[in-house]
């Protein structure tokens, strides 16, 4: 049979979900395995380097680089505090002495004997990860952090921002075609992951920002309003990053779009239920794509799950979204996979699908269509 | 010939989403390529083994072309006979994210500027040219490179004789930031020293035992020479000796290649400085990508090659929008539009970016986004392309007016003789005619000038065939590629005539007299503002060029110019917009000129159904 690779994004009811906990330094793993955590149970932490300051004593005392290590109050390696007496010189008996003072809390790490530079180390940085999800210590890497597993409701987004959060999953439209609008975020929201349909207008992610919303998950946002929540135009899609207290995650892309019909459903099967979000987003080589864990009782498993190849492809009958104008947004089935290259309406040769969209067949290049992974 | 005579070369290069193989064969017509396959890189997981796509490519040439390469996983050669194996395989890289590099100068514009020219020259990204009077702190410089991770450090800095301390300190700064390379936690950072000679033993004591230190001879031993060449080899054989073996699969693939593996952008850039280098000619190169357009360049003899890391057409195609501003983009537009839509388009773009245009108007707003990457692209080059900064020059009398000095932009479009372009969105334009008009509009290029495009992206691997260094291949190797390059990579397009000037409205701007082969002796009187395209084939055609009063076709404005143009796929191009090129402000009259000229140069099937009339 005819199939064709195309990426898709995985809206899984009920999956094995496994995330890497790994410090970015080596340090401490504080769980052992098999634990069960929760979210915002530490897993791991330790210490990274302080940051450098560099202070060129030589010029500072006016003497020659090479004099600058006889100058120095204490030897290297030696912690200084802020304020503190560093660096003095001989004066003329005993007087004119000159002094440098300790800019921060401090190590001496090294005296240049040429530039007359010393290099200055900040205290350590603390760094502390914690298990973001529900679930069990699955795997512990030693001094490097751990693998958390956990049954649960596993769904892509295509773009977000903001990085990690959770809270109760409130769906707070009707059906899956309703904007999510301002006027419907209310107080009780604080701290809640809020599911709307088409869309979320900028003025409704202001008042989600206001009311400290953890998370929105949405169909479409406007382009140009990231500019303003950002602060800069986003010319690459890398984020995660960003300081932000309601991260965003769009499961369909830029403007007005209906939330698939199976996210929007299986979000609405578990209003209520505890859930965590990941606005990260990079669209490069090593593809990430923001995410909606919702972990599942073991009253509410199944076990229907069936593993989904997603090396397959698509294939006549899979269900497919177009994902570029001009049919952008609708999902059909695959008739069939004619092989030969099609001549567009932009006279582009390309291999194409034949869809079948509401009753109607379209041929649309094959490039232009993500497979909806379900399960 | 010296060497031995290769009938069969095999060649890929591993892109960052594709791997792409072209096997080339001596025929009775000398080298040609005989067929091509791709499959996609497969250095992420699952497979985490580059070598898989480049079997899954080469598979693809096996079955197309009926000969016997592989031998389970492991290409089979040299060729055993006619129909088992090949004579040399090779292979180029950019997986990965290519080669990262950071590096570093006394004087930003002097030793800064030379360490950055080799970086580019050699292939790699310059993640940040850190400098004594950059204007950062020092602890702001080392906390950019602790966030950088780069793959490599180029530091320089001095002429040779010189002040010793800039660079020392230079050094500290990288010894304090202590940085850990991108890829592999358990080896040293590779940094080379290309500096003042007399600081070299306190490079040493800074650097020696925490870096993985080579120290080379100066980049700019004097203020007046810059020299680049250890720099760039030393490069190329860190990145074979660290980055590359730290790739998933890469020393598998090492094993088997005649060559070392080239960084593609190297590649590319080796075989651009060549074939300017035989024909005597200036030229500029450009590939524009997904993330990341590059622009090579030869004026002078002198080889130059910028990367605009975050201007592309898919992953970057947002951050077009950003630099060039929603109106630059729009007026190559010839339809009324609504902006935030428009804006939405262009980021679902960069979110799904391996789509393609299915409709006319999709096709024409990717096209237009290209004019502008390019044109930004074309900017960024022009400013780096310059003569040697802070070279003291001789002047005499006659120059008492010229404000020229040193650093002044390489790039002469009056000089330009040959305009090479590719990249999806130019090689696989479904018109060449959109291809052409797409370099003339980003690149207006001025007097005669001959443009081509790649046709299916293979300079990589044609320029690491003429880099092979054994001996015994070198030879047929180059011509190989010199011959493909010619026959089968470029389509020539045809000649630009472009007189220089600002032209009056509807005036005859110049006349050209030629004769066309099988059609006798032809006029044209192109007038301003108007674009006339003659077919006419890839041959020299001998041809009078007369230029109006107030214009200039060669050196001098109204001189008359006889010269041999040659023709394409799609001709003779005679462009009477005038240089400066401007579009009109005034929206109808520029939707009415950018459908007048997209209908005389057969751009598109017929704007006018979308409404632009």
């Amino acid at each position: 049979m005819a199939h064709s690779y195309t990426p898709g994004l995985k809206v899984l009811h009920e999956s094995k979900v496994r995330k890497e906990r790994i410090l970015p330094l080596k340090g401490e793993v504080i769980v052992e395995a098999k634990a069960t955590v929760t979210p915002d149970d530490i897993v791991a932490r330790t210490h990274l380097p302080g940051n450098v300051q560099m202070v060129n004593v030589g010029n500072l005392l006016n003497i020659d680089p090479t004099d600058v290590e006889a100058v120095m109050q204490k030897p290297l390696g030696s912690e200084f505090t802020k304020g503190e007496l560093m660096a003095e010189t001989k004066g003329i008996l005993g007087f004119f002495k000159s002094k440098v003072l300790a800019p921060i809390d401090c190590t001496l790490e090294s005296i240049s004997s040429i530039t007359g530079q010393v290099v200055l180390r900040d205290a350590p940085i603390p760094v502390e990860i914690d298990a973001y999800i529900r679930g069990t210590v699955a795997e512990v890497y030693p001094e490097e952090g751990v693998a958390i597993e956990t049954e649960a409701v596993y769904i892509q987004g295509i773009f977000g921002i903001g990085g990690e959060s959770r809270g109760e999953l409130a769906v707070v439209v009707e059906t899956r075609e309703d904007e999510l609008r301002a006027d419907m975020i209310k107080p009780e929201h604080a701290g809640k992951v809020l599911v709307g349909g088409s869309f979320l207008s900028l003025k409704a992610y202001k008042k989600a920002l206001g009311m400290k919303v953890a998370g929105i998950v949405v169909g479409g946002f406007n382009y140009f309003d990231l500019e303003e929540i950002l602060g800069y135009t986003l010319g690459v899609a890398i984020t995660g990053s960003e300081d932000l207290v309601t991260s965003l995650v769009l499961t369909e892309g830029y403007g007005e779009i209906r939330m698939g019909s199976r996210t929007f459903d299986l979000l609405k099967k578990h209003h209520g239920k505890f859930t965590s979000i990941n606005g990260a987003t990079q669209i490069r080589a090593g593809v990430i794509r923001p995410e909606i864990v919702i972990p599942l009782n073991k009253e509410d498993l199944k076990g229907d799950a069936h593993a989904v190849q997603i090396n397959e492809g698509i294939q006549s009958g899979s269900l497919v979204r177009v994902i570029r104008a001009p049919y952008f947004g609708r999902i059909g089935t695959v008739i069939s996979l004619p092989p030969e290259l099609q001549k567009m309406e932009s006279e582009t040769m390309v291999r194409v699908a034949e869809i079948k969209i509401d009753d109607e067949v379209m041929i649309i290049p094959r490039a232009n269509l993500e497979m909806v992974e379900t399960d | 010939m010296a060497g031995k005579e290769l009938k069969t070369i095999l060649a890929t290069d591993c892109g960052s989403t594709t791997t792409k193989a072209i096997l080339i064969e001596l025929t009775d017509q000398g080298y040609r390529l005989k067929t091509r396959g791709e499959a996609p890189t497969t250095v992420e997981a699952p497979f985490e083994d580059v070598t898989k796509g480049v079997l899954n490519a080469i598979m693809e040439v096996e079955e197309l072309s009926g000969l016997k390469i592989l031998d389970g996983d492991q290409i089979i050669h040299p060729m055993v006979d006619e129909n088992t194996g090949v004579d040399v395989y090779v292979s180029t890289s950019s997986a990965g994210g290519g080669l990262q590099m950071m590096v570093a100068g006394v004087v930003k514009a002097m030793t800064g500027e030379s360490a950055e020219r080799a970086a580019l020259g050699a292939g790699s990204i310059v993640m940040d040219v850190l400098a004594s009077n950059d204007g950062r702190l020092p602890h702001q410089k080392i906390e950019r490179i602790r966030q950088l991770r780069p793959d490599m450090i180029l530091l320089s800095g001095g002429i040779d004789g010189g002040t010793v301390s800039h660079v020392v300190e230079l050094a500290e700064i990288l010894a304090a930031a202590n940085p850990k390379p991108r890829l592999g936690q358990n080896y040293k950072l590779p940094v080379i020293y290309a500096g003042n000679i007399k600081a070299q033993q306190n490079i040493k004591e800074t650097l020696g035992s925490i870096t993985d230190l080579d120290i080379i001879e100066n980049i700019r031993p004097v203020l007046e020479v810059e020299n680049l060449g250890p720099a760039r080899d030393k490069i190329h054989d860190l990145f074979m000796e660290h980055v590359m073996a730290q790739a998933p699969g890469y020393k598998k693939l090492m094993t088997w290649t005649d060559a070392p593996i080239m960084p593609t952008p190297g590649a590319v850039g080796s075989l651009i400085e060549m074939v300017a280098k035989k024909e005597n000619i200036s030229v500029v190169g450009v590939d524009i990508g997904g993330a990341t357009t590059d622009i090579f360049s030869v004026f002078q003899g002198q080889f130059n090659r910028t990367v605009s890391a975050n201007l592309g057409m898919s992953y970057s195609v947002c951050n077009v929008l950003a630099e060039a501003g929603l109106e630059n983009v729009l007026r190559w537009v010839p339809i009324d539009i609504d902006e935030g839509e428009l804006t939405n388009r262009i980021g679902n773009k960069m979110i799904r970016p391996t789509t393609v245009p299915q409709s006319l108007e999709e096709l024409i707003i990717e096209q237009a986004i290209a004019r502008e990457a390019l044109r930004l692209s074309f900017i960024q080059h022009k400013s780096f392309a310059v003569s040697l900064k802070g070279v003291q020059q001789e002047r005499t009398i006659s120059d008492a007016f010229d404000q020229s000095g040193s650093g002044e932009t390489l790039v002469d479009m009056m000089e330009l003789d040959l305009l090479v372009g590719s990249g999806g969105v130019l090689s696989h334009a479904p018109r060449r005619e959109q291809a052409m008009r797409m370099l003339i509009d980003a690149f207006v290029p001025e007097g005669i000038t001959q443009l081509a495009v790649d046709s299916i992206f293979m300079m990589p691997q044609l320029g690491v065939m003429a880099n092979i260094e054994n001996k015994e291949l070198a030879e047929s190797a180059r011509k190989a590629a010199v011959e493909v390059f010619e026959k089968d990579c470029l389509i020539r397009l045809g000649t630009c005539i472009a007189p220089i000037g600002k032209p009056k409205p509807g005036t005859v701007i110049l006349t050209a007299e030629f004769e066309l082969p099988g059609e006798g002796k032809k006029v044209v009187e192109l007038r301003s503002g108007e674009i006339i395209v003659i077919p006419a084939p890839y041959q020299a055609i001998n041809a009078k060029l007369t230029p109006a009063k107030t214009m200039a076709i060669g050196k001098d404005k109204g001189e008359a110019h006889e010269t041999n143009i040659y023709g394409g796929t799609v001709g003779l191009i005679f462009d009477g917009r005038g240089r400066p090129f401007e579009l009109s402000t005034e929206k109808s009259k520029r939707i009415e000129n950018l459908n007048k000229w997209s209908k005389a140069t057969n751009e598109y099937p017929d704007t006018d159904m979308l409404g632009g009339k």
